[in-house]
């Protein structure tokens, strides 16, 4: 049995040598291939190799132009975006302004969209010539471009929308540097380089495979063992043993999201407690939890403790707001005491039922406690949770934002009135008048200003909400692997990349 | 005979219709709006979430649902993957291979230790070589899979490097790296299925070594060799015949940890997934596909058992 | 995991003691009373938790997290700076709660429902048959996955999702051993006699049902024990901070390499436990079947 296994061993262990695959582990299974329809970052890891965007954003959150050219304001509402010439599908098709014109039309009207809602200002696309664009928008805003540098802005050959209709993500055919060959559902996912690729010198890699590794420590293995050249989103936990290991790499950056703990403030009966309705209690919870030590213990200093929800690479994180407060057992008690609150105040917390988020959960229930909170703990299946939340079945819950890099993408969804995942149901005119006219706002500095006077109301004062940390993407790759970049929005760019 | 292998068969359809109810049953009771995790961050649009359950017709009647799931289902239409978009009998149809693949190596291995030491065990009842057998059986099936699991990545993979933990291969595409990947998931579910049938083999063999024609034939002086041979082990080999197919059964959809772990894609996966992720028809055509084929490999351990033992005709 | 097939044991011949040469020949299986010294060591162990367990199983300690063993912490310490050996104690609770727990619903599931098909017959034994089947037809652990995902994360939801997936086996048996009763001279002389049916099953059926159902109990206690880990180990088991066997087993997963104690302690658990159940069981098998003595 032993001489098989080594045999066996020693037949894995040859590996082909010239133009092999880059074998890329992911953390989720990728949803739905079409970009109108999908919506996890599994799919967009994937899309990154498979459909080229209007723009991209290099890694200080800046639009680069990518399938257009450029970009100008003709008038506060009309967009003029110039394309690429000679960009062919990978059906050889030819990428022209008929075809931008075919794809945001169809993010915007497909039924079941997921880019409906990051194109709501759209209101009319305009062919000017093959390689000229106007986007009409109703009303001036200053997050509409940046949403072009993600799945909107990708851009899919009409001749393969139209034949395959919704059925388009089973094959998909896009213009970005690698064309769709077979997926293997909850396995992999395999594209081969596209020659005609408008930008394929910077291509060096004859092949990419996804595969989906959920569990950690085996997607890690996998890259120890030889199995993969790059796993995607590595704990940070196993950070320091894999720096040990003299043949891989580690590439990371700080996200585009956060991690956060949602307060039901109005949604529902349970949002009637003291805790939900006196934001002293909710400062004096805040100001138990030591947010530095819980990134030490949990995910060996790794994160980035934060109160707003813009992560520090972004121009619009609010830097007048000050850093991060430690922990202030006294405070804590002194506003416990100041809100006439009877203490145990009595608190659950919901949280995914993930080891790194439970032994989060157990941490800040160790904390609070020593302020006077009898907090329990309520770990849940995503689905669950999910629905739980949205009905307002929850007092407090532990979630995640993945971010945008516009900062609309980042603070409207959770503080305005009618955020789409406000689902403490924190309410405030003021606060919603300052988002939206941020939203509208195209000047930088003025939008900054909006955005932090806002922070100060429904952060700062009213606690709707407490931002914990952004997380770290890390990834970690074979010593064969060159060219490899981190990026904040998590995803690996294939250009320049090569296996030696 | 042929009426009881009738009335057997015709078990097996409301047997399924049971089934049918059930899972939509609990699809019904699970908590959790699939329309809100399809929508994902996008879930607070009231837009996107009529759309999606008007698409995916979750804003009918649950009974409404059930008959058009039926009338599919009667078709060979198991619908398609709410998540991922691709037609679950084509699912099946990449996992099963797999699957079998699996199933089958683990039952070889489950044969390979289970049998012998059955049979060694029952020979040398009550010795030192009877408990080591029944601790070596033992084991398998006091071991939690996805332990087992953990500990042969770290040890072969990690430690040693000898085995890859996980990337499986088709057996088509290269047999040697597809013999690698599985081994290690195979030995972890065969071991369990070994201690049933090492059990069984033991108790079988111990009947019929205390059967009368056994006692005759060794005080006729044949030797102990071939008492065992020749009269004993036959009879001995009847549980294996006749479990092994349930065995097998079970192999094909219990691997859930174990495949899991090793992130094999198999049945067991891929009907975990949609559970958590609340994609119903790949819940329904996978539960109902794994227990047509239980049902179907049980007839045949049933009809298996009575060509075996002809006794039990009249029972 | 498996479920082995329930053996009928032949009714007892009456007119002995049978308990009592059971009980003989059941400490003459070594292995079996080694297996019930075990179990009733940790029954013991779960039960004094509170006066054994060196620390408190919920007292983290930051400075202190994922130390190996040592004098002071023999299994070392959690993630938590919890010892693991005191974890492991009050687990004890958990999973042997877990195990017995869920089988005892299961048999009172099970075993009423299974008296109730084989003596009413007809089509009342056809539906709770072919329920049964179809239960058993869907693998154990993607139908404990369903009810716990229904039923809520929490301790007791696993048990009774555990225990309600567990029945079927026991209403196959019960209905097996009913259908034999009924044919035998003194249950339908007791039938003539006017007797109603619950007064058959308790008085005729349920005593001949007890060895075969001990054997299945002790087996069905093991897997049930398996498949709270399992449960735990998807997160769907004990929720935080209190531990469990499975519970631990899922957090340890994340410090394999760093710190293997994490997952060693609780797997060797629950192998333990779970092979001392697997012998007495076996133990019973033969302590109960007749033929034993025969050789």
């Amino acid at each position: 049995m032993r001489g098989v296994l080594t045999l066996l061993a020693l037949l894995a262990a040859v590996a082909p040598a010239a133009g092999q695959p880059l074998r890329i582990g992911l953390k989720d299974d990728p949803d739905i291939l079409d970009p109108t329809l999908a919506r996890t970052f599994a799919s967009r890891t994937v899309f990154i190799g498979l459909c080229d965007k209007l723009f991209d954003v290099d890694d200080k959150l800046g639009l680069v132009p990518q399938l257009a050219t450029g970009w100008s304001w003709a008038d506060q509402r009309t967009l003029r975006i110039t394309l690429r010439p000679g960009v062919t599908f990978h059906d050889g098709r030819p990428m022209d302004a008929e075809a931008v014109r075919h794809s945001l039309h169809r993010h915007l009207t497909m039924q079941g969209s997921f880019r409906r809602g990051e194109l709501t200002n759209l209101q009319a696309i305009e062919v000017v010539d093959p390689l000229t664009i106007l986007l009409r928008l109703d009303a001036p805003s200053g997050a509409f471009l940046s949403q072009l540098s993600d799945r909107a802005g990708m851009i899919l050959s009409p001749a393969a929308t139209e034949s395959m209709g919704r059925e388009f993500g089973r094959a998909p055919v896009c213009a970005g540097p690698f064309r769709f060959v077979e997926r293997i559902a909850q396995d992999r996912i395999v594209l081969d380089r596209f020659p005609q690729y408008w930008d394929a010198a910077r291509i060096h890699i004859p092949r990419v495979t996804f595969q989906a590794i959920p569990d950690n420590t085996a997607r890690r293995a996998n890259l120890q063992a030889g199995a993969l050249d790059v796993a995607m989103q590595v704990e940070p936990d196993d950070v320091p043993a894999l720096r040990r290991n003299a043949r891989l790499r580690i590439a990371q950056a700080e996200e585009l999201g956060y991690q956060v703990i949602t307060f039901n403030i109005a949604n529902g009966p349970r949002s009637r407690t003291p805790f939900g309705q006196d934001a002293r209690i909710r400062a004096a919870f805040e100001a138990a939890i030591d947010r530095q030590a819980i990134n030490q213990v949990v995910y060996g200093g790794q994160y980035t403790p934060t109160v707003q929800p813009v992560p520090p690479a972004s121009p619009y994180h609010l830097r007048a707001i000050g850093p991060v407060p430690g922990r202030d057992l006294d405070r804590a008690r002194a506003l416990l005491r100041e809100a006439g609150a009877t203490t145990p105040v009595s608190l659950s917390l919901t949280v995914p039922n993930s080891p790194d988020l439970r032994q989060v959960g157990e941490m800040i229930q160790a904390m609070v406690r020593e302020a006077g909170f009898d907090l329990r703990l309520n770990a849940m299946e995503y689905a669950s949770g999910l629905a739980a939340s949205n009905r307002g079945d929850f007092e407090a819950s532990l979630t995640a934002w993945s971010g945008r890099p516009d900062p609309d993408g980042n603070i409207y969804h959770g503080a305005h009135s009618r955020g789409a995942t406000n689902e403490g149901k924190y309410a405030d005119p003021e606060v919603d008048r300052l988002l939206d006219e941020a939203r509208a706002e195209t000047d930088p500095p003025k939008r900054l200003a909006l955005y932090d006077a806002a922070w100060r109301i429904a952060i700062g004062r009213d606690r709707s909400r407490m931002y914990l940390w952004h997380r770290m993407n890390i990834t970690a790759y074979s010593a064969r692997v060159r060219g490899l970049q981190a990026h904040p929005d998590g995803l690996i760019r294939l250009q320049d990349v090569r296996l030696d | 005979m042929w009426a009881w292998l009738l009335r057997r068969i015709g078990q097996i359809i409301p047997t399924l219709i049971i089934l049918s109810f059930m899972i939509f049953g609990l699809q019904q009771l699970m908590p959790g709006d699939p329309a809100l995790i399809l929508a994902g961050e996008e879930r607070g649009d009231p837009l996107v979430l009529q759309q999606i359950r008007e698409e995916l017709k979750l804003d009918r009647p649950i009974v409404e649902q059930y008959l058009y799931w039926v009338g599919n289902v009667v078709q060979g239409d198991f619908g398609f993957s709410w998540r991922i978009r691709m037609p679950v009998t084509d699912l099946i149809l990449q996992k099963l291979p797999v699957t079998i693949q699996l199933a089958t190596m683990s039952f070889i291995i489950a044969i390979i230790i289970g049998v012998p030491l059955g049979i060694l065990s029952a020979v040398k009842r009550d010795t030192a070589t009877d408990w080591a057998a029944n601790g070596i059986a033992l084991f398998g099936i006091s071991t939690p899979n996805f332990w087992l699991g953990i500990m042969m990545i770290l040890l072969f993979s990690v430690e040693l490097g000898w085995l890859p933990p996980s990337g499986y291969v088709p057996l088509w595409e290269d047999p040697v790296q597809s013999l690698a990947t599985t081994i290690m998931p195979a030995f972890v579910l065969g071991t369990g299925v070994a201690s049933v049938l090492m059990r069984h083999t033991r108790a079988a063999m111990l009947t019929a070594l205390s059967q009368d024609y056994i006692r005759t034939a060794r005080a006729k002086g044949v030797s102990e060799k071939s008492v065992i041979r020749r009269h004993a082990l036959r009879n001995a080999l009847i549980p294996v015949v006749t479990l092994g197919t349930i065995e097998f059964g079970r192999l094909l959809a219990g691997a859930v940890l174990t495949e899991q772990i090793f992130t094999i894609p198999g049945f067991g996966k891929l009907v975990v997934d949609a559970v958590f992720n609340r994609d119903y028809p790949v819940v329904q055509g996978v539960v109902l596909a794994t227990a047509l084929i239980f049902v179907l490999l049980s007839l045949i351990a049933d009809i298996l058992y009575m060509a075996i033992n002809p006794r039990l005709r009249q029972a | 995991m498996s479920t082995t097939v329930a053996t009928k044991a032949p009714p007892l011949e009456r007119g002995q003691s049978p308990a009592r040469r059971a009980v003989r020949r059941f400490l003459r299986h070594k292995l079996a009373v080694a297996g019930l010294v075990v179990v009733l060591s940790f029954i013991l162990i779960a039960a004094l938790a509170p006066w054994i367990a060196p620390y408190d199983p919920i007292a983290t300690s930051w400075s202190n997290i994922r130390k190996p063993p040592s004098a002071l912490h023999w299994f070392g310490t959690d993630e938590n700076g919890r010892d693991v050996l005191s974890r492991l104690i009050w687990g004890a609770r958990a999973s042997l709660m877990a195990g017995v727990i869920s089988v005892l619903g299961a048999v009172l599931i099970g075993v009423p429902i299974g008296l109730l098909a084989g003596l009413a017959g007809g089509w009342v034994d056809a539906t709770i048959s072919r329920i049964a089947d179809a239960m058993l037809s869907v693998p154990f652990l993607i139908l404990a996955i369903a009810l716990a995902a229904f039923l809520g994360p929490a301790l007791e939801n696993a048990m009774i999702a555990i225990a309600i997936t567990a029945s079927p086996v026991f209403v196959r048996l019960a209905r097996g051993m009913a259908l034999d009763a009924k044919s035998t001279d003194w249950v339908e002389a007791s039938r003539a006699l006017g007797n109603p049916p619950w007064r058959i099953a308790f008085v005729h059926v349920l005593p001949n049902i007890i060895p075969p159902l001990l054997v299945q109990s002790t087996l069905a206690i093991a897997e049930a024990i398996i498949a709270e880990a399992s449960l735990s180990f998807l997160g769907l088991g004990q929720q935080p901070p209190a531990p469990s066997w499975g519970s631990m087993l899922n957090s340890a997963q994340r410090f394999l390499d760093g710190a293997p104690w994490l997952a060693i302690a609780p797997g060797a658990a629950i192998f333990i436990v779970v092979l001392a159940f697997n012998l007495v069981g076996d133990g019973l098998r033969d302590a109960l079947d007749p033929r034993a003595d025969r050789r």
